[in-house]
């Protein structure tokens, strides 16, 4: 049965105040993630966002062991980790790998694969903000077509990001799933489900972030929805090689409705000088994987 | 095979370590193939396989994920090991430092191999010696009974001293050779070596963040306590390894009394109280200067060796000690600090900088890429930088041994 955000359980695993920017997702999705595991985890957190909002030595805004790791490293130390515990008999917490885009789909990619077709015991979770935030909002490997970052800053990106989810899928591991901030029970379910599968899982979640996408702090929630509800995000899981269309993503597909990506974007600083052929460009990319997803769900 | 008596064995220096980290009971193990590391892996994965050990044996793809897993296994409470070379050790690079700062007692193998380019998979010292600055004690082994008496010194050493301990020992001349070697029974080593105590405190109901960024100047927690900032973390990095050399000495003292031999801890000489000419060198060329030595005596010259084994800390005192009394020092690098000289022989004249008694120091650079060197080799060169001293030449710049220029 699906959560309700009333249901949610009230403990916190973040305490009040942390070094994020106003207006960080990343505090949403650290939340509900927490919660649903009820804070028995451990965070293995490479060089990254997470890393500034977890705090400065003597001080931590967070209330769950947290390993940092180096920055391509973090499925290693995670099955590390894992490994060991299980060895000791630590049974009463999951593992989890929480990388940004850079940590998980370019520089970590080698150490999640590796770990993947090992699989290791870990729910790896990559916190999509679509750029070296951390650094300065250098384009990554899961920068969006047309977006404008410090290393693409006049014509914004001309490539497309990567399909984690699906590179995931090709390694056969149990449980993969997508989500967003803009639906934290759709996540948090997600989240207990990987809870409680073995081996590799991996969940990727859209990341808005403010100060690199350059809209208003305050409009947070608002962009992760809009992400979905333009079909650039789209919510879905696929457990056991099964794909599934989930949350709002599914009744979207249900009812055959999906707003323009202009709508997403118009308020975001980084498509703001963009071509209109390159936002034509990045419609055409969204309409391709929409249907594509769409078609998959209903055949599978 | 823990009821099996204490043996004697014919094996190779990796096959030692192998047996060593068996015996030590590690509980993961995490390594990728390089020659000329490999048959170490290959060992304890097929140990692991058939139950002689009981571990976790992870096949990372890569070395830099083999420190990676190694660093988590040890943060959350396992004995762990791996082992490699060269490119490999290269690759590490940024999990070796990663490792020291965060005072992790890992202990791995070096099976000694030249750095690329070109290709070269045969021995010199380059790999370790490039890694010198990454914070890892590095034990240098003379044969096969020393490799595997150091690995089993090594995690005492480790888990006292709270910093990784990496035990080199030449590729193919060591690791690919066969040699004697005794193995304690499992009882025996249990009672060298006790079980693994964890330093680190992973628990849900004492969360730590471990790691975590941390300023150059100490700053208060919550309670207004003054907290170190880096600068004091590492200090006491440098606190650590100049206070492992009287553990590595004290440790094989112990080792000694329960086994009956010893690897020298931090040194190992050999004709020393007499040697007017002494050559030095580390891991298994100090082993085939004393053959040389040997030869130098027959013709009635009073040499010696000073056999280095712990390159990082550094043994000052004891260099110094025991170099009082010689004349000259022969010193034989089988690596280089590219642009000054062999990294021994830097230290070594470091060291004796402030001694009152100085004496006359050649620097040899030796057998780099696999490069053959015999014990004549040796002793010719020691002579012949005798014959300079005596015929007071002044200061000798480097000399390649057997260069072909």
């Amino acid at each position: 049965m699906a959560t309700n955000i009333l249901s949610l359980p009230e403990q916190e695993f973040m305490l009040p105040g942390n070094r994020a920017c106003a207006g960080c997702s990343i505090g949403i999705i650290f939340r509900h993630v927490t919660k649903a595991l009820d804070g028995k985890a451990a965070f293995v957190v490479p060089a990254s966002c997470f890393t500034v909002l977890c705090g400065m030595y003597p001080s931590s805004s967070v209330t769950v062991p947290i390993i940092n790791s180096v920055f391509p490293g973090t499925a290693a130390c995670a099955s590390g980790l894992a490994a060991s515990l299980e060895r000791q008999g630590k049974t009463d917490m999951t593992v989890v790998a929480m990388a940004g885009d850079g940590g998980t789909a370019d520089i970590g990619i080698q150490a999640l694969s590796g770990a993947a077709e090992r699989g290791a015991n870990i729910l790896f979770i990559c916190y999509d903000n679509e750029a070296y935030m951390n650094t300065g909002t250098q384009r990554s490997g899961m920068t969006p077509l047309a977006a404008r970052t410090s290393t693409t800053p006049t014509l914004g990106k001309i490539q497309p990001p990567k399909d984690m989810p699906a590179i995931l899928e090709a390694h056969g591991i149990p449980y993969i799933a997508t989500a967003s901030p803009g639906y934290p029970t759709d996540l948090y379910d997600k989240v207990q489900k990987a809870r409680d599968i073995r081996g590799t899982r991996y969940m990727h979640l859209s990341a808005p972030c403010p100060a690199g996408w350059h809209y208003e702090a305050k409009d947070t929630v608002a962009m992760a929805k809009l992400a979905v509800e333009t079909g650039t995000f789209i919510l879905a899981e696929t457990v056991e090689g099964v794909y599934r269309l989930t949350g709002r993503s599914l009744s979207m597909a249900k009812a055959g409705k999906r707003k323009p990506v202009r709508e997403f974007i118009r308020t975001q600083g980084r498509f703001s000088r963009s071509s209109e052929e390159a936002l034509d460009e990045l419609q055409q990319w969204v309409d391709n994987r929409w249907e594509a997803a769409v078609h998959r769900h209903e055949t599978s | 095979m823990t009821s099996n008596p204490s043996a004697v064995s014919v094996i190779t220096g990796n096959k030692a370590a192998a047996e060593a980290a068996r015996l030590a009971r590690v509980q993961v193990v995490a390594a990728y193939p390089i020659t000329p590391q490999s048959q170490v892996v290959e060992a304890l994965a097929s140990y692991v396989e058939t139950g002689l050990l009981n571990a976790e044996f992870i096949t990372v793809e890569s070395e830099h994920s083999a420190m990676g897993v190694c660093i988590g296994a040890s943060i959350g409470g396992s004995r762990v090991f791996t082992a490699s070379s060269a490119n490999g050790l290269a690759y590490m690079c940024e999990q070796l430092s990663w490792a020291a700062g965060s005072r992790l007692p890992i202990v791995m193998g070096c099976a000694n191999r030249a750095m690329s380019a070109p290709w070269n998979v045969l021995n010199d010292q380059q790999d370790a010696m490039s890694q010198r600055d990454q914070g890892w004690i590095q034990l240098y082994c003379r044969d096969n009974q020393e490799i595997f008496d150091t690995f089993l010194q090594a995690f005492r050493l480790a888990e006292e001293v709270h910093l990784p301990v990496m035990v080199c020992y030449d590729g193919f001349i060591l690791s690919h050779t066969v040699m004697p070697v005794e193995i304690p029974t499992q009882e025996e080593v249990d009672a060298f070596l006790p079980p693994f105590q964890s330093s680190t405190i992973v628990d849900l109901a004492d969360p730590r963040n471990i790691n975590p960024v941390t300023l150059a100047n100490p700053r208060g927690n919550v309670e207004g306590t003054l907290c170190h900032g880096y600068m004091e973390f590492r200090s006491m990095m440098q606190r650590a390894h100049v206070d492992a050399l009287t553990a590595i000495d004290r440790i094989d003292e112990e080792f000694a009394s329960q086994f009956g031999r010893r690897t020298g801890g931090t040194t190992r000489s050999y004709l020393l109280e007499d040697a007017e000419v002494v050559l030095m060198a580390a891991g298994s060329l100090a082993s085939e200067a004393t053959v040389a030595a040997d030869f130098l005596r027959e013709k009635g010259v009073a040499a010696g060796v000073l056999g280095l084994r712990s390159y990082r800390p550094f043994p000052v005192e004891k260099v110094v000690a025991q170099l009082k009394n010689a004349r000259l020092v022969t010193v034989f690098d089988k690596s280089l600090s590219y642009g000054y000289g062999g990294p021994i022989f830097i230290d070594t004249q470091a060291a004796l900088f402030a001694s009152e008694k100085r004496p006359q120091m050649h620097s040899y650079i030796a057998g780099l890429g696999g490069r053959d060197i015999k014990a004549r080799e040796l002793a010719d060169a020691a002579q012949s930088s005798l014959d300079w001293l005596n015929e007071d030449k002044g200061p000798k710049e480097a000399q390649w041994l057997n260069l072909q220029l």
